[in-house]
């Protein structure tokens, strides 16, 4: 733990508020009707994002999921042309054509968010199959949901991925639900890190609310991953504290359930109490990084009220190349 | 020049592209030491090894996600999907993934694949290995699809298509594969979004596509015989669809039969009707009368197949109903 330097923990930090902030203003400008479609949000899960992404180099690829902000923001999205998309601007990552489930950067190297479950498996393993043949040394993060690993292309492209030993992590984010259907009554495994063992790969599960595991265990088999060891199935265990778009009634999770994650596994209050016991930061310093954190949202909620909407006579346009 | 079949033509362009440009590369079942089911790719591992002749698992929506992915790194992948029904397995990857990928992203995604596969009936080996599905790719933006009907054609439109920064589906026929014609060695291009004349005539105009082209073409020798003048017409690409061409043919003759493999109901000929009816109304003196395969599985038994996928008879049949 000595290792990591106050630079790294602040950052890790700092990027997990980003992801909260933006998406409790996501979610209060939904409320306040500025939002026309929906969006996945990823409450509880900062962990996750924030600390793999923060292990690996700024030229390797992610590809993410529905539920994706977190994977974007971590990446270093500009939350301005983020907000911006998920209000359907014109000035969006996307010009408002993909909204939240389709925000990509791919010159940054975040080959996409992706509407359907497992959808960017084989994406991911291909860009992964790609930085092999090219050299590039890069390596790739595939997003997923526990929901994915249900997906039949998830398993071609795990197998595919392990005999040709390809530099990939598939992240399994366990959130506990797929929509509304419990893991548990989905699959027959006490850990879905078990299905790594069917194609003779890596799996680990970990604590993933605890963003220094998150970290630490993404550093080191990234480490392995770029060394052409193969691929690794990581399951971080984690919770989705709000409903699964911002139109769920939540019928189906016992009263408490997610106010109990909230209260006593919340990732970013865990961090802070850490982080201070540790002496690594004080409470005003942590202030200070939030304000400066919503300052940055306020922007960007700003900066997409303002923005146009794409005049319909582009509708057509980006279609082909 | 010399003369080559069609399989050969496919295989000599592969070839080309794949010394032009390292990018390129083929990914698929079988495609190496075994050569691919229709032994189109035969000895092209022992050119370029397995990186670039990549065999994979029988893993079909695994493979087209891989080959969507690499092409986000720039990379041409090449597809052989074994036969065209299988396409049916990897359809999400191809019309959510790749189709709409480019547009959902503002225009900031190229996905430069190509999936090849054989398509059509005529070698009895039934329902799920003979279906002409090119129709429903058409359904599909940001797809460009492909029907090429000569050893001519292939070569040019499979370069195109490599060339290309959009998904590309690529229906050969199995049909063809055995078909001869001359072919130039060095490489050349085809634009995609040309139809072709194959044979001009100024009684009636006959659109057909892939193995079709070659039937349609018998019945016009014979019907020549007779005075009949008949002007086919092959789209080449049925997306983008030159419609120009094909219009200012039903123009100059004033009829039109538009011929198909696939089935009755939906097929591509539906679509080109109904543009015939925008762009030629005034021309036409008859009505536009199409000859498909039935609305029917592709039967095993020979009698039985040659029962559903249109023959020259049909064809022959059609093109003097539309006459009059």
């Amino acid at each position: 733990m000595d290792k990591i330097n106050r630079g790294v923990l602040e950052n890790l930090l700092k990027t997990m508020l980003k992801i909260r902030n933006f998406e409790l203003a996501v979610e209060k400008n939904f409320q306040l009707g500025h939002i026309y479609g929906t969006a996945h949000l990823a409450i509880g899960q900062e962990a996750t994002a924030a600390g793999s992404i923060a292990a690996i180099k700024e030229n390797d690829l992610i590809t993410s999921t529905h539920r994706g902000h977190g994977h974007c923001i971590a990446k270093g999205a500009d939350l301005k042309l983020m907000m911006a998309e998920i209000f359907g601007r014109s000035t969006g990552y996307c010009k408002g054509k993909g909204g939240s489930m389709h925000i990509a950067d791919i010159s940054a190297g975040n080959l996409g968010a992706n509407g359907i479950v497992a959808g960017s498996a084989g994406i991911a393993t291909g860009a992964a199959l790609a930085a092999k043949k090219l050299g590039s040394g890069q390596i790739v993060i595939c997003f997923l949901g526990d929901g994915a690993l249900n997906e039949g292309i998830w398993h071609e492209a795990a197998n595919m991925a392990s005999i040709w030993r390809l530099p990939i992590i598939y992240l399994c984010e366990n959130n506990q639900y797929g929509m509304g259907m419990p893991i548990k009554k989905a699959t027959n495994l006490d850990k879905l890190s078990d299905r790594a063992k069917g194609y003779n790969i890596e799996g680990l599960t970990i604590d993933g609310n605890d963003v220094l595991t998150v970290y630490e265990t993404v550093s080191k088999i990234s480490a392995d991953v770029r060394a052409g060891k193969g691929p690794v199935l990581l399951e971080a265990i984690t919770y989705r504290i709000r409903g699964h778009s911002l139109r769920d009634a939540q019928r189906y999770r016992p009263e408490g359930e997610a106010k109990k994650w909230l209260t006593d596994y919340c990732p970013i209050e865990r961090f802070k109490k850490y982080l201070i016991k540790a002496g690594y930061i004080t409470q005003p310093e942590i202030d200070n990084i939030t304000m400066k954190v919503n300052e940055e949202i306020d922007a960007a909620v700003k900066f997409a009220l303002e923005s146009p909407f794409l005049d319909v006579s582009k509708v057509a346009e980006d279609i082909y190349a | 020049m010399r003369e080559i079949s069609y399989a050969e033509a496919v295989r000599e362009c592969l070839r080309q592209q794949m010394q032009a440009d390292d990018k390129v590369f083929m990914i698929g079942e079988d495609v190496g030491l075994y050569g691919g089911a229709f032994g189109v790719s035969v000895g092209l591992i022992a050119e370029f090894g397995e990186d670039k002749i990549m065999d994979t698992p029988i893993s079909e929506q695994g493979i087209v996600g891989i080959a969507i992915g690499a092409s986000l790194l720039g990379m041409r992948p090449v597809v052989e999907m074994m036969f065209s029904d299988f396409t049916m397995l990897p359809l999400e990857q191809i019309a959510n993934q790749a189709g709409k990928m480019r547009y959902m992203f503002g225009g900031k995604a190229k996905v430069p694949i190509v999936i090849r596969t054989p398509g059509g009936g005529g070698i009895g080996i039934a329902a799920q290995h003979s279906q002409s599905i090119e129709a429903l790719f058409l359904h599909f933006p940001g797809l460009k699809v492909v029907m090429p009907s000569t050893p001519y054609d292939v070569k040019g439109l499979l370069a195109s298509s490599i060339k290309d920064d959009n998904p590309v589906m690529f229906f050969e026929h199995k049909l063809l594969y055995p078909t001869r014609a001359d072919v130039p060695e060095e490489p050349y291009l085809i634009p995609l979004g040309k139809a072709d004349i194959k044979r001009e005539g100024s009684d009636i105009t006959v659109v057909a596509t892939s193995f079709m082209v070659q039937k349609s073409l018998k019945v016009a020798e014979k019907l020549s015989g007779e005075g009949i003048s008949v002007e086919v017409v092959d789209p080449r690409t049925i997306k983008p669809l030159d419609i120009g061409l094909i219009a200012g043919s039903v123009k100059k003759t004033g009829r039109a039969l538009l011929v198909e493999e696939a089935c009755y109901t939906g097929g591509f000929t539906c679509y080109l009707a109904s543009e015939i009816a925008k762009h030629c109304f005034d021309f036409l003196d008859a009505p536009v009368l199409r000859v498909t395969g039935l609305d029917c599985p592709i039967p095993y038994e020979h009698n039985l197949e040659n029962a559903v996928i249109p023959d020259e008879a049909r064809i022959e049949k059609g093109i003097k109903e539309v006459l009059g």
